[in-house]
């Protein structure tokens, strides 16, 4: 399949469901080296500009009553600092700006990459793996600058029977160093496959124009696709948002266990 | 040939994909009848269930990727 | 399609076009570098800028609910206050009224008694007056009548063809009225 990677042709269907990932430079046809603007950095920059106009402009005229674009920012703040207060702790405040950070990029990454053509950054493992490695590598550091040895408790299940305790501990341990992976796929995953799957929907959805099938195969199956694509695209919308909640408040779980390790 | 075993093996990894479905609806059906025997409690309790039903995906989503490492990186 | 999917994935992972452009790891630097450039953005215009401006807000609005709340109360109270002060002006008012009321009645009962007493001294004047007049013009009146009186029996005792005697005329006459 791999071979026809561009343009796997069926029966006259094209599929590229995968041709939307494709990581390109935004100036020109060259390479891509460390420092290329790729399409991923434009939707990046994009991202960036989203959380500004939202955050900084939508917050700038600090009325007491406020605006619409005030509301919206104050919702977003509000909705995050209450979980990181309530599953992570009163001591996790000082961490909030942090997780903000992580959600804002990933919600608005989401969401642009919504926008039909557009190129969605969190569908890569290289953007989802490095966020997750951030979250673990700084609740590793918090975990034990917090707590030093007695952090290494989290893996010592001090409830469960003496002789089970190392078995457990090998699979806390387990537990504990999945985490990134599990972390990172889910993002990526979810965000990928909804839109691999609405692109195979979209070259359904050509049945109709190809010459090759017939036009009551057609008729059938192209508005059953079109119908598919929108329904999907709802469910993606709804997963776009769900998977930022999801990363923000593991996220918060992961430093509850850090900051609280015998909890 | 090889490539072949491979695409089976994807298929049958995706069964996994499937199989988290029915963990994540249990986790939302117990959610749910949870929440109308004690309404009161339901609110306190949607980031727990967040907390679960991913959980319960992961393991789907271990399978999903296996399934693509072997539709296309083996 | 598949026979040769193996070989072929590894061909096109060499030339930067695989199956899954997700796995061609040739390319993660540079996602990885711009990836950190836009975090440490989007980490310092949140956490300079528009956290801390959001949290004063909120912390604003909520001085002012509190301060609006304590200033309602305030004003409360004032309300109240103003009320009980004007229940006792309007008490005071309604008692004062009612003294003038008084006071006003008593001074009209007065007049009206000086006045009534004056007009029934000044009746009781013209009643003994008129009574005096009524008196005298009885009087004139008897003396007039004992004259007619005394007149026509002398001339009907003289038209009956007697003597009229004037002195027995005027006592029988006297004698009559008398009677």
């Amino acid at each position: 399949m791999a071979s026809e990677a561009h343009g796997a042709e069926e029966g006259g269907l094209t599929f590229h469901p995968m041709d939307q990932f494709q990581l390109e430079s935004f100036f020109g046809d060259g390479p891509i080296g460390m420092f290329t603007i790729t399409n991923a950095t434009v939707w990046m920059a994009l991202a960036i500009v989203c959380v500004v106009a939202m955050m900084v402009f939508g917050s700038s005229r600090r009325a007491i009553v406020p605006s619409r674009a005030q509301s919206v920012a104050e919702l977003a703040y509000g909705f995050i600092y209450k979980m990181v207060e309530d599953v992570a702790g009163k001591d996790a405040v000082k961490f909030f700006p942090y997780i903000m950070t992580l959600f804002m990029f990933i919600v608005f990454a989401n969401f642009l990459g919504l926008i039909p053509m557009s190129f969605t950054t969190t569908s890569h493992f290289a953007v989802t793996v490095v966020l997750a490695l951030l979250v673990f590598v700084t609740v590793t550091v918090v975990g034990f600058v917090k707590n030093g040895a007695s952090f290494l408790a989290l893996f010592w299940v001090s409830s469960a029977p003496l002789a089970l305790r190392p078995v457990l501990a090998v699979i806390e341990i387990i537990s504990y160093f999945v985490r990134p992976v599990s972390h990172s796929i889910r993002l990526a995953g979810n965000v990928m496959a909804g839109h691999a799957v609405i692109k195979v929907f979209a070259a359904f959805a050509a049945a109709l124009v190809v010459n090759e099938i017939p036009t009551a195969v057609g008729a059938i199956v192209t508005p059953l696709s079109i119908l598919g694509i929108t329904a999907l695209y709802a469910l993606e919308v709804l997963v776009a948002f769900i998977q930022a909640y999801v990363f923000a408040i593991l996220t918060c779980v992961y430093l509850r266990d850090a900051l609280h390790p015998s909890h | 040939m090889e490539g072949q075993l491979a695409h089976i093996g994807a298929g049958l990894a995706g069964l996994g994909t499937g199989l988290a479905a029915l963990g994540v609806g249990n986790v939302a059906a117990n959610y749910l009848a949870g929440a109308l025997r004690n309404p009161s409690a339901a609110a306190s309790q949607t980031a727990t269930l967040f907390i679960g039903i991913a959980f319960a995906e992961a393991l789907g989503i271990f399978s999903f990727l296996v399934a693509l490492l072997l539709m296309f990186a083996v | 399609m598949a026979t040769d999917t193996s070989a072929a994935g590894h061909a096109a992972d060499a030339a930067a076009a695989p199956g899954m452009p997700q796995l061609d790891f040739s390319n993660w630097g540079n996602q990885i570098f711009w990836l950190l450039v836009t975090l440490v953005v989007i980490y310092f215009v949140l956490s300079r800028i528009a956290l801390p401006r959001i949290a004063a807000v909120l912390a604003e609005r909520q001085g002012t609910i509190t301060n609006d709340i304590a200033a309602a109360e305030q004003l409360k109270a004032k309300a109240a206050e103003a009320e009980e002060a004007y229940n006792l002006a309007l008490a005071n008012a309604r008692t004062e009224a009612q003294r003038i009321v008084a006071e006003t009645k008593a001074e009209i009962q007065a007049d009206l008694d000086a006045a009534t007493a004056q007009a029934d001294a000044e009746i009781a004047a013209k009643t003994a007056e008129s009574e005096k007049a009524i008196g005298e013009i009885r009087a004139g009146a008897l003396e007039s009548i004992r004259e007619v009186a005394t007149d026509t029996a002398q001339e009907i005792v003289t038209a009956l063809g007697g003597k009229a005697d004037a002195d027995a005329v005027k006592a029988a006459v006297q004698a009559r009225m008398k009677g």
